[in-house]
């Protein structure tokens, strides 16, 4: 008997099949990976199992008992629990309210505060889940909210828990730190669904592994006999093209991004960046890795220009322009907030920058917008219902081949991007990797920030680590992960 | 003149528990997520119903819980387009401010036959703690309403820190989704804090009408909603906060009041509150400003 089953949901939305028969099983006690591309309908699976969708048909089980889910209450009832992608969590409160909140100890009439700290602490000593229950949560790191999200799910007694793309916005120790836990948790009987699009994140913390694409299931392996290409196969229907090799021949030229001595201060005189130094010559990928907080956005933001007129960062030989300098390329890491507005059309989105082109003397000619924007979406094949269709509605993906279209052309010699896979599939992820690659041949200028370190392998040819705002070390491309981990965490030599 | 006289706080404390009423009210909407800007409708709109109550049956006490049922319906007119319909609050409450002030003007004539300002030796007020046996120098000459409305203040903030629905309250202000997904019923709660608020400003509006004057007068309330909005805002939604912003319009209206005694033209101590309240504004945005800028580097 299976903890949870979902047996032969359909589920439409329009005229969209989001998820065509699909039956899934978890045992008690089992990782079980869902995986598959964006859009391949892990989310809608995942939001039919937690109350938030009612399936068109087929039924979801619970040991066996087919049962009716009308809202997440009825979810969480029948214990179901879900750690959302975007934390569901109130930054106000403290980290024991956020867990006991929905199912509160009282006493006498009053909340028991005491009690529900007890609780908290004995969950968080349970499962190896460390975090104070007096604490704030909007102060907290990103690793532990995600904790204070797991542990609301056990207090509500989950004996299923639904992970949703968990370790989207962990570093590589949090995601280590994650997988330890879940397995501590799965090892106490609790099955965990863990939906995600990284395979080496399956491979390393599954049982079994359920694969999605078009709606449909195309694949049911057991972790430990399957390997990346078999799952790749599955997920997007063909092998992927092996990587490019990397260019023997050594980048030529004057840089066109330099970087001379650059401090960097906040407004109570901390230093976030100290006496940072590099340069980038065209043709040329240089990563920048480090533990999320090591000066990164100040760099990236001393270097686009979004800091100001920043003494020390020289494009092309000449000052950093403030405000956003044309010459420089940038895809933001923060795809709805830097990269886009997400409420405003593609069309309007990729016009973005290039708006001057475009203009005739007093009005800016809408036929021609679209047009841009169509040619655009044929040459980056970003998949939307049409170019006026808001950005925002478009999948993670889509949004960032929108956002490359957008930053690709310009006449711009240097390229920053950020994490300019995070949250996409591996299908778009190998897009984007050939669109920076190309754009290096044609002999951009690139740094590239990730936190992904077998994409600073894949791409850079040269990789720098910040710590504590300074570069302590620089690394070939070909640099092994141990490597770069040991430098992240200040370790050098 | 002394400011420290009892007279001269206790003529703060009048001019501070209207207001304060309607803005525990504010709070309370707040604190859920609810930007309820109808404080200033639902008080004249309270004050006119507590003088036509009083003024029918001579009872001050009847006016009062006239007053609140009324003004508990009235809200209702806020909290069912704005919740239930997901219309924009701000758009009804304009027009709830709107009606409350042809409402009451219209009634006025059609109830007591003229317009302008109403009172009568008919009309009950509420009666001074003095009279029920309450011998402090500053409450002597108050409506029990006033300890009433500091009262309140004391159980606001506990009832936010101390109980279930309290936190639940601030869960849903917060995120409206992540409450949701724990499983409160969130419209439930929002309906809830709009008809409290009813309550409170109907509660305010007796205070108005039949506690700091006996009478009732077109646009009586002069802002004082407004002014409650403001406080809520200035509070950062902390009950004891609320009465300090609270009480500095109280210190400016009896200050006003001063000011005249001593001979400054009326228009000019009319002023004084709205001036003083516009002046703290300006200064919180100037501290939220300067906080945000070291959260921000």
């Amino acid at each position: 008997m299976y903890a949870a089953e979902l047996v032969g949901v359909t589920k439409r939305f329009g005229p969209v099949l989001a998820n065509d028969g699909i039956d899934l099983a978890v045992a008690r006690g089992e990782v079980h990976a869902v995986v598959g591309e964006n859009g391949a309908g892990k989310s809608t699976l995942m939001s039919i199992l937690y109350g938030l969708h009612r399936p068109d048909a087929g039924e979801v089980r619970r040991d066996g008992n087919r049962i009716v889910l009308r809202s997440p209450t009825d979810a969480i009832r029948h214990g179901l629990g879900m750690v959302h992608q975007r934390f569901r969590l109130f930054p106000g409160l403290t980290v024991a309210e956020n867990i006991v909140i929905g199912a509160e100890p009282v006493r006498n009439g009053r909340l028991d505060r005491a009690a529900a700290n007890e609780a908290v602490a004995a969950l968080s000593e349970r499962y190896g889940l460390r975090a104070d229950p007096s604490a704030l949560v909007g102060g907290l790191p990103v690793g532990v909210r995600q904790r204070v999200e797991i542990l609301r799910a056990l207090y509500r007694d989950a004996e299923v828990l639904i992970l949703d793309e968990p370790t989207a916005v962990l570093t590589p120790g949090e995601t280590d730190r994650l997988f330890e836990v879940l397995r501590t948790v799965a090892a106490t009987g609790v099955s965990i669904l863990l939906v995600t699009h990284k395979l080496s994140e399956v491979l390393a913390v599954g049982d079994r592994v359920t694969v999605l694409r078009q709606g449909r299931v195309t694949g049911r392996f057991t972790a430990s006999e399957t390997d990346a290409d078999e799952l790749v196969n599955a997920m997007i229907g063909r092998s992927l093209t092996p990587p490019v090799p990397r260019r023997a021949r050594p980048p030529v030229g004057d840089p066109l991004l330099e970087v001379r001595d650059l401090t960097v201060r906040d407004a109570d005189g901390v230093a976030r960046l100290s006496e940072v130094s590099f340069a980038v010559r065209p043709g040329e990928i240089v990563g920048l890795a480090g533990v999320a907080g090591s000066g990164q956005r100040e760099l990236v933001d001393s270097v686009t220009g979004l800091r100001g007129a920043v003494p020390g960062v020289f494009l092309a030989g000449t000052p950093v322009l403030a405000g956003r300098d044309p010459r420089v390329a940038y895809v933001p890491e923060d795809r709805h907030g830097r990269a886009t507005a997400p409420e405003m059309s593609v069309a309007e989105n990729v016009l973005m920058g290039a708006q001057r082109d475009l203009a005739s003397r007093w009005t800016l000619p809408r036929a021609r917008v679209r047009a841009r924007a169509r040619d655009l979406v044929d040459r980056f094949s970003i998949s939307a219902a049409s170019v006026d269709t808001p950005i925002g509605a478009l999948s993670g993906g889509n949004a960032q081949k929108a956002v490359l279209a957008r930053e690709l052309t310009r006449p711009s010699t240097v390229v920053v991007a950020e994490e300019p896979t995070q949250g996409v599939d591996v299908g778009v992820r190998e897009r984007v990797h050939a669109l920076l690659r190309t754009a290096r041949d044609e002999g951009a200028a690139i740094l590239l920030q990730s936190s992904e370190l077998s994409e600073l392998r894949d791409l850079a040819d040269r990789i720098l680590v910040l710590y504590e705002g300074r570069v302590i070390a620089e690394f070939p491309g070909d640099a092994t992960e141990t490597e770069l981990g040991r430098a992240m965490t200040g370790a050098t030599g | 003149m002394n400011i420290f006289e009892w007279s001269f706080l206790a003529g703060v404390l009048t001019a501070t528990a209207p207001v304060l009423l309607a803005a525990l009210g504010g709070l309370l909407c707040q604190v859920a997520g609810v930007f309820n800007i109808a404080l200033e409708g639902q008080l004249l709109w309270g004050a006119f119903v507590a003088v036509v109550v009083s003024d029918l049956t001579g009872s001050a006490w009847t006016g009062v819980v006239g007053a609140v049922a009324a003004t508990v319906l009235f809200s209702a007119l806020l909290s069912g387009p704005s919740v239930a319909l997901r219309a924009d609050p701000i758009v009804v409450a304009v027009g709830l401010n709107l009606l409350a002030l042809g409402l009451t003007a219209f009634l006025m004539r059609q109830i007591f036959g003229s317009g302008g300002t109403y009172s009568s030796p008919d009309l009950a007020g509420l009666p001074d703690l003095g009279e029920l046996g309450v011998d402090v120098p500053v409450l002597r000459d108050q409506s029990p309403l006033v300890p009433v409305a500091l009262l309140l203040v004391v159980v606001m903030a506990a009832w936010l820190t101390r109980t279930r629905s309290g936190l639940r309250l601030r869960a849903v202000g917060q995120h409206l989704d992540a409450a949701q997904a724990v499983g409160l019923r969130v419209s439930g709660y929002r309906h809830g804090v709009t008809l409290v608020a009813g309550a409170l400003c109907g509660l305010a509006g007796a205070q108005l009408s039949l506690g700091n004057v006996t009478l009732f007068s077109e646009g009586m309330s002069a802002g004082r909603g407004w002014i409650a909005v403001v406080a809520v805002m200035l509070s950062g939604v902390r009950p004891y906060r609320l009465l300090l912003a609270c009480l500095l319009f109280g210190v400016a209206e009896a200050f006003g009041f001063r000011l005249q005694g001593a001979g400054l033209p009326q228009q000019a101590a009319d002023a004084a509150p709205y001036v003083i309240t516009l002046a703290a504004l300006v200064l919180a945005a100037v501290a939220r400003r300067r906080r945000r800028s070291y959260e921000h580097a």
